[in-house]
């Protein structure tokens, strides 16, 4: 709960010893002081593909920088379109490129894209099955500028707008990956985007991305944590504290969120006696968690226990990246403790 | 140019397409039938002097795009379809029935010539936007043109368009506003006020005309003029119309955005078309 805006910070003013932490730019990294990590790799992807693809395009609604894109403007400025910061011309525009056959990338924030232009991505995009693909930075709570900002609830709102295929990448690997992938797949798609010095983590678990696919990135006796995005990324570092204690967790990715492939989580979740824990960088509400909850339910699979981690259904506050995480809960040290208090209940 | 039926007059053209309308909202017994009379002049010199297309072919990649915005105006869009012969005549009575190609909002997938899905206001301005900058990254020398409303000014996003449409200086647009001065909840300046609307589009960068959409010459002189425009700058054509022209005792009615209309009225409003091809 924030404190009343009219109640001064006192224990900070004046205090040499105050907490050092403070908000970083928009868009901080979310890499570790030592990890690996690939720079702007989307862009670098796109442009990739558009030496071997005519029909790629990009556009921006004024922020090529802060999505990577900037990269794609540089190695093909012709094209590159700026929309401005009108998110609602951005669809509609990409939608009359599509139905001209070009492939147009979208990209903007993911608060944008759900919240303020979801009307134009509904029926002017999906409802025609036109091949956009709209590829949004700032996913879930990666950003410490507050609720402006933090698109919690972007994947509850686009799991119910028909043909929409949605996708959250972990890492820098995946998303040069995924973006081939996706653009050999013919329909709209929403790609969540990790932009900047993106870790790089999965290619130590000699993982391939697959279009649809979950993939155990390791296997575990006494838990199974499912995961997307940058959660599988602490879900990877959660599994290896929790080894040390004797506690053997497995993790499932499962990058395409919609559709979502039912047939690997329900298999994964009807071996006996373990905790499965659902972890998401998104409000429990909608979620990877709830889609997964109500597959086991239609299909009768009853694991040990379930648990979601993931953000409140709340406004969350502003601050900085690693007091936020911690504060709700998706710090790996959080997920680490929360498991092996619901391993003792 | 249509490679069709020189012979028949804009204003027969126009007379028939209201015709079609007419039947099918007695179809329905209901529907936009206003909006329908009022713009058919515009329609007849769209379809049958300004735009190109193949009626047998209406993918065309050669053919002008006509994007209707306004999805409830389907009916007198299927109805100038049909008398472009892309739409044949004898499913005008299937209008809005299920399993029809003709819904009562417009869709794209659903009838050939549609371009667009249309009805979720707003859309059809900058989707006409996308498809000019990627006209003319394929080097096509086709127009799009967008038919949208008076009440779709007040949808935020058309002023979206059309500032990028003057910012991108997109010579091969075309706007088509239908002023009718009606909109769901009443005469559309009272709704909210959208004059003085031909300064509005100067200050954005368009080529501005504005003449009485009822006015057969006018429109063709419009047209002409934007299609001819030598700037480089989108173009549009404010149509002042009015709503259930031709059929005088539609024309009379205060509210008549979606018309109820009486079973013996819709062969009365035929026959007054029918009378006066000129009316």
């Amino acid at each position: 709960m924030r404190r009343s805006k009219y109640e001064r910070p006192a224990h900070l003013i004046g205090n040499a010893e105050r907490p050092r932490l403070t908000t970083s730019a928009m868009i901080a990294s979310i890499a570790g002081a030592d990890q690996p990590t690939r720079p702007a790799p989307f862009g670098h992807a796109l442009s990739a593909l558009a030496e071997k693809d005519d029909r790629v395009v990009g556009l921006s609604a004024d922020l090529a920088k802060y999505t990577d894109l900037h990269v794609f403007r540089a190695a093909h400025p012709a094209r590159f379109y700026q929309m401005g910061m009108a998110e609602q011309l951005l669809m509609m525009s990409a939608a009359g490129m599509a139905r001209e056959g070009l492939q147009p990338w979208v990209t903007t924030y993911a608060v944008f894209a759900s919240r303020r232009a979801y009307d134009f991505i509904c029926l002017a995009i999906a409802e025609e099955m036109l091949d956009v693909k709209i590829v949004c930075a700032l996913p879930g709570l990666t950003t410490g500028y507050g609720p402006s900002h933090q698109a919690t609830e972007d994947i509850a709102m686009f799991r119910g707008m028909p043909n929409l295929t949605i996708i959250d990448p972990c890492d820098a690997s995946e998303i040069e990956q995924a973006v081939p992938a996706i653009a050999a797949h013919k329909g709209p798609v929403y790609m969540r985007l990790l932009r900047g010095n993106v870790p790089l983590v999965l290619e130590e678990y000699g993982y391939r991305f697959e279009l649809g696919k979950a993939k155990l990135l390791r296997d575990g006796r006494d838990t199974l944590i499912i995961s997307s995005g940058l959660m599988s990324m602490r879900a990877l570092e959660a599994a290896k504290e929790l080894r040390k204690d004797g506690i053997d967790a497995g993790v499932l990715h499962v990058p395409t969120i919609k559709p979502l492939d039912e047939a690997t989580i329900l298999a994964e979740c009807a071996r006996q006696g373990r905790l499965v824990v659902v972890a998401e960088n998104h409000t429990v509400i909608g979620g990877l968690g709830e889609a997964v909850a109500a597959s086991l339910m239609r299909s009768n699979v009853r694991p040990a226990a379930f648990r979601q981690i993931g953000l409140p259904d709340a406004f969350l506050q502003a601050g900085a990246l690693p007091t936020l995480h911690d504060m709700y809960g998706i710090s790996t040290t959080k997920i680490v403790t929360r498991i092996k208090e619901w391993l003792d209940e | 140019m249509a490679q069709i039926g020189h012979n028949i007059s804009l204003p027969e053209r126009a007379r028939r397409i209201r015709r079609h309308a007419l039947r099918m909202g007695e179809v329905q017994g209901q529907g936009y039938i206003a909006q329908a009379l009022g713009i058919a002049d515009v329609l007849a010199v769209a379809y049958f002097h300004a735009t190109s297309y193949r009626p047998e072919e209406p993918e065309w990649e050669g053919r002008d795009r006509f994007l209707l915005s306004i999805g409830h105006y389907a009916i007198a869009l299927y109805a100038a379809l049909i008398e472009a012969k892309i739409i044949p005549e004898d499913e005008l009575e299937t209008y809005g029935t299920d399993d029809s190609r003709l819904p009562m909002s417009g869709m794209a997938a659903y009838t050939p010539g549609m371009e667009i899905t249309g009805g979720s206001l707003g859309h059809g301005l900058g989707i006409a936007v996308g498809m000019s900058l990627a006209l003319k990254r394929k080097g096509s020398r086709s127009f799009v043109y967008n038919l949208f409303s008076d009440g779709e000014l007040d949808e935020g996003s058309t002023w979206e368009a059309a500032m990028s449409a003057g910012s991108y200086k997109l010579d091969n647009l075309i706007g088509i506003v239908d002023v009718n001065q009606m909109q769901a909840d009443g005469p559309s300046l009272g709704v909210l006020n959208f004059e003085p609307l031909g300064p509005k589009f100067e200050a954005f960068g368009w080529f501005v005309q504005r003449v009485d959409g009822n006015d057969i010459d006018a429109l063709v002189d419009a047209f002409d003029k934007a299609r001819q425009h030598p700037d480089p700058q989108p173009r549009i054509i404010i149509c002042d119309t009015k709503m259930a022209k031709g059929v005088h005792f539609l024309e009379a009615r205060e509210r008549n955005h979606f018309l109820r209309v009486e079973p013996q009225e819709w062969a009365e409003a035929i026959r007054i078309i029918d009378a006066g091809v000129t009316a």
